[in-house]
């Protein structure tokens, strides 16, 4: 075992309540006296409000409130902020648009929050909702991003956003790139759709809110990946509140996979109802408004190009990109395509010079913003198809040109200024080929067409950039009682950080997991926090902690030395004792816990790190597809990854293989879909919209080669958005290689049935 | 006009009043403030709802209170011993990371301790397609099938000692 339990497949400490139903999500907290709010939502994607009559819906039964615009102006509350802001190739900051609570004069998208109905009951706040007159004179809406840009597309922000596009980003060297496409033997170039998600974490969004009169402080229950954030933004850009007067209170949090980072419309409504009825007030949302109203994923369009020379070998990279950021900016919306993603697209390869140009475009739908990877797989599966595409152009096999194109060292500094620090990107190939028995797919391909059925066999090599949004503070304290105490604000979703923050301290103590209480999510328990997203947590999170934790053992070593009569410096420090030099006297860091003053032994430590981590890793996917019914099965997937040191291979595990669950949703089943001109979203329930069930995963092999990162305290690179990063390339890569021998070369995601059944009738020649 | 029903939960009786129309998840979790079961979504789809009524798994979101009345409802809070053991299935869960967020958690391991009823010997396949309408999606759910297999095996070794005895 190395330091701090690395290497340890600990069980989760935090199981035993969510197996025996003890969890405490949003919705199982229950206040005195709460009542319930109901959201009436645009039914329309866009139009004036002519009339917002809600006299009649006051008088109803049960009714406390019933909020709209106008109220929330008057009782001084903002807008929803935007607080990443590129700067376009015109050297602005990217304009933002108002985005309030509730639509003010105009709806822009199915699902806006128009109006909030306070009542005791939720039935008696719907009953209420029903007398509401909303009356809207409909405009044209634009919900597709290519539509969106067309000359004669309906405007949505014409004063922000002339022709839809809120702001050019450009990064890279044009000219350069333009004069290596002029003289390159080879041009490869690709239309793709990146399809549009919904996170759909299981446990639906919620916020309870209590005020306090007497103090005129609030209480927040939202589930949340960052409950200090949410503070902040709610206090400094929405309410005009003194961060003291509200606490945020995360729980348990069902799924987060980025849509819960966000601050939502009804966090604000739940706070100012409270405020205005005296009672606490809760909110869940059903399935059917969230699908209208959590952040979506992706949606993306790209025209990607790769320039090579006769060998196979990249010159230039060029990308141009339409990112839909939905009707309103969301906090991060318009950084996903531009800063996040872009400069990723060179991917593990040596491309001389690159060029990447992302036009940020408004919709008639739901705001966009991360989800799982945020920018990074949308980048992965552009250079991934690029260069399968480039194999087949030119007759190389597609992990050959793959192996061609790996830099020839590292450290390398990427043509957009990554610097992969560490990896080893042939060894972890040549691993997973051998894994998955690529030499003998050809033999599995030609069994399967004695069966009628196509087999193809996919691959990726994916790289992403992990450990940003500055440092992370972490409290740390040893008990006179041997238990320990850590405060962090990084926040679990299911990840399992209780686990893994307690496995660091216990092994450095010498104590129990089951004696390391980890608390998050509570800004009245935590101090600071900057939340969990880009899988930052250990690489963050988990570094500032070990500091802690070494920083307890050094205030805890002048007690050692005097108890064991030895010198500070020849003592040694072991598994929780120190020992005395050359002999076998030893004392227990718990023993001193013991007599040391209450409170002493203990440390606040925030590590920032230098410079990003670069998890990166190969997936190779076998599918076979029905030519009848054009079903892909997905048969063996095998995975070999570098995320660097691994502290528990068991969460590891975990968080690579669910996030594979999600990028092979992308790829074959998921997928967003609006109406064209009606902007009506037609995937509003899980009967419409398919998240991958048990049986549309097969057993995922799993393996790490572990080189430790160069930039990072404890060599950890971070992986809670790896799986969902390098999957959809992957699956993609089978699917079309199942369909090659039918001349099939380009389709988009999500491969469904139909798709692929409408692609075969389409090339009309059979295997 | 409400309903007085009478059921067996989790071992002890409780009286109720409720709506005809109020759904067995809300007695659940409203009446009888057993949280453990969860409502994630409004089409039956996800199954986080999953209990048992008279020992026969079913989605508590599209059953109505009234049709519990004078029968015998387990929740996951009723499937531990008294004494804190988990119970095999919950167990096998925990054993093999067949969790992450918990949400999807108490509806998976009810449908799984009811598979042990119709197929104590399910395959990996069978395994998935009883699953089928449980949604997790954290998981990917390749160690809740893991955990299942564990689980219908611990359960069958259980049941056989007890038979002994």
């Amino acid at each position: 075992m190395g330091r701090f339990g690395f290497g340890q497949a600990l069980r989760r400490v935090e199981d035993d309540r969510f197996l025996t139903g003890q969890g405490l999500y949003t919705d199982d907290v229950t206040l005195p006296g709460q009542a319930i709010g109901y959201v009436v939502r645009s039914p329309y994607a866009h139009g004036d409000i002519t009339a917002l009559d809600v006299s009649a819906a006051r008088e109803m039964p049960g009714v406390l409130a019933v909020l709209t615009d106008a109220d929330l102006t008057a009782a001084g509350i903002g807008g929803l902020p935007c607080v990443v802001r590129p700067t376009g190739t015109n050297g602005q900051k990217m304009p933002v648009p108002d985005r309030p609570v509730l639509a003010r004069g105009r709806v822009r998208y199915v699902g806006e929050p128009v109006a909030f109905v306070v009542a005791e009951t939720l039935e008696q706040a719907r009953d209420a909702a029903e007398q509401i007159l909303l009356d809207v004179e409909i405009l044209p809406a634009v919900a597709d991003l290519v539509a969106a840009v067309a000359p004669d597309a309906p405007l949505l922000w014409p004063d922000h956003a002339p022709g839809n596009v809120l702001t050019d980003f450009a990064l890279g060297d044009a000219a350069a790139v333009e004069a290596a496409f002029s003289t390159a033997v080879h041009r490869v170039s690709l239309d793709l759709i990146n399809n549009r998600l919904a996170p759909t974490p299981l446990e639906p969004r919620g916020a309870l809110a209590a005020y306090d009169p007497a103090d005129g402080s609030y209480t927040l229950h939202t589930g949340s990946q960052g409950s200090h954030t949410l503070r902040d933004w709610l206090c400094r850009l929405v309410l005009n509140l003194p961060p003291e007067k509200l606490r945020v209170v995360a729980g348990d949090v069902g799924g987060g996979f980025g849509m819960r980072l966000f601050l939502y419309n009804e966090q604000v409504l739940v706070l100012a109802a409270a405020r205005l009825t005296g009672r606490p007030v809760k909110w869940i949302a059903d399935r059917g408004e969230g699908f209208q109203s959590d952040t979506h994923g992706r949606d993306q369009r790209n025209h990607a190009e790769l320039a090579l020379d006769a060998d196979g070998r990249i010159l230039a990279l060029r990308v141009r990109s339409l990112g839909n950021v939905g009707a309103y900016l969301s906090q991060m919306g318009a950084f996903v395509p531009t800063m996040a993603g872009t400069s990723m697209l060179t991917g593990v390869y040596h491309v001389p010079v690159a060029y990447a140009h992302a036009q940020v475009v408004v919709t008639n739908t739901a705001p966009v913003d991360a989800y799982r990877g945020a920018g990074r797989p949308e980048a992965a599966y552009v250079i991934e198809r690029l260069m399968d595409a480039a194999a087949r152009q030119l007759g190389l096999p597609r992990d050959e040109i793959r192996r061609r194109n790996f830099p020839a060292v590292l450290p390398y500094r990427t043509a957009f200024g990554h610097v992969y620090d560490s990896g080893d990107f042939p060894r972890l190939l040549e691993t997973a080929q051998l894994r998955a028995d690529w030499a003998g797919f050809e033999a599995r391909r030609a069994e399967a067409r004695q069966r009628g059925r196509l087999r193809g066999l996919g691959i990726s090599y994916y790289v992403e950039v992990c450990g940003g949004g500055g440092d992370e503070t972490a409290h740390l304290e040893l008990h006179a009682d041997g238990t320990a105490t850590v405060l962090i604000g990084t926040q679990s979703t299911g990840q399992g950080h209780e686990t893994a923050y307690a496995q660091m301290v216990a092994a450095e103590f010498g104590i129990s997991p089951q004696a390391v209480r980890v608390k998050q999510g509570d800004t009245a328990v935590v101090p600071t926090g900057k939340g969990t997203g880009g899988s930052r947590s250990l690489p963050v999170g988990g570094a500032s902690l070990s500091q802690a934790v070494d920083t307890v053992i050094a205030l805890a070593r002048p007690l050692a030395a005097a108890r064991l009569g030895a010198a500070e410096d020849s003592v040694r420090f072991e598994d929780g004792v120190f020992l005395a030099p050359a002999s076998n006297e030893g004392v227990r860091l718990t023993d001193l816990a013991v007599e040391a003053p209450a409170g002493t032994l203990k440390a606040t430590s925030a590590w920032k790190p230098p410079a990003g981590t670069y998890p990166n890793g190969c997936h190779l996917v076998e599918v076979e597809i029905d030519p009848d019914t054009g079903a892909t099965e997905v048969l063996r997937y095998t995975i070999v990854d570098d995320v660097g040191v691994v502290i528990n291979p068991l969460l590891l595990k975990g968080q690579v293989v669910g996030g594979v669950a999600q990028g092979l949703g992308q790829a074959l089943c998921e997928g967003v879909v609006y109406e064209a001109d009606s902007g009506q979203l037609l995937t509003g329930s899980l009967m419409d919209y398919a998240l991958p069930r048990a049986d549309n995963l097969p057993d995922i092999d799993f393996s790490t080669i572990e080189i430790p990162c160069t930039t990072n305290l404890l060599g950890v690179k971070g992986a809670g958005e790896a799986g969902t990063i390098g999957s959809t390339p992957a699956v993609m890569s089978a699917v079309l290689d199942a369909l090659a021998p039918c001349g099939i070369t380009h389709l988009d995601m999500p491969a469904t049935p139909l798709a692929v059944w409408t692609a075969l009738q389409t090339a009309g020649t059979r295997p | 006009m409400p309903v007085s029903i009478t059921l067996t939960v989790n071992g002890r009786p409780a009286a109720l009043t409720v709506e005809p129309n109020t759904l067995l998840v809300d007695a659940i979790r409203q009446h009888l403030s057993l949280t453990g079961t969860h409502v994630g979504c409004d089409t039956s789809q996800c199954g986080a709802c999953v209990v048992h009524l008279d020992g026969v798994s079913v989605k508590s979101c599209t059953t109505l209170a009234v049709q519990a009345d004078g029968r015998n409802v387990t929740t996951i809070e009723g499937l531990a011993a008294p004494d804190g053991t988990l119970h095999p299935m919950q167990a096998a869960f925990k054993e093999h990371h067949g969790l992450q967020c918990g949400f999807c958690t108490p509806g998976m391991v009810m449908s799984a301790v009811d598979l042990a009823r119709v197929n104590p010997n399910a395959t990996p396949e069978e395994i998935r397609h009883w699953l089928e309408g449980n949604i997790c999606r954290c998981t990917g759910y390749h160690n809740i099938v893991k955990a299942v297999e564990s689980g219908l095996q611990a359960m069958k070794t259980g049941a056989a000692a007890q038979a002994a005895e």
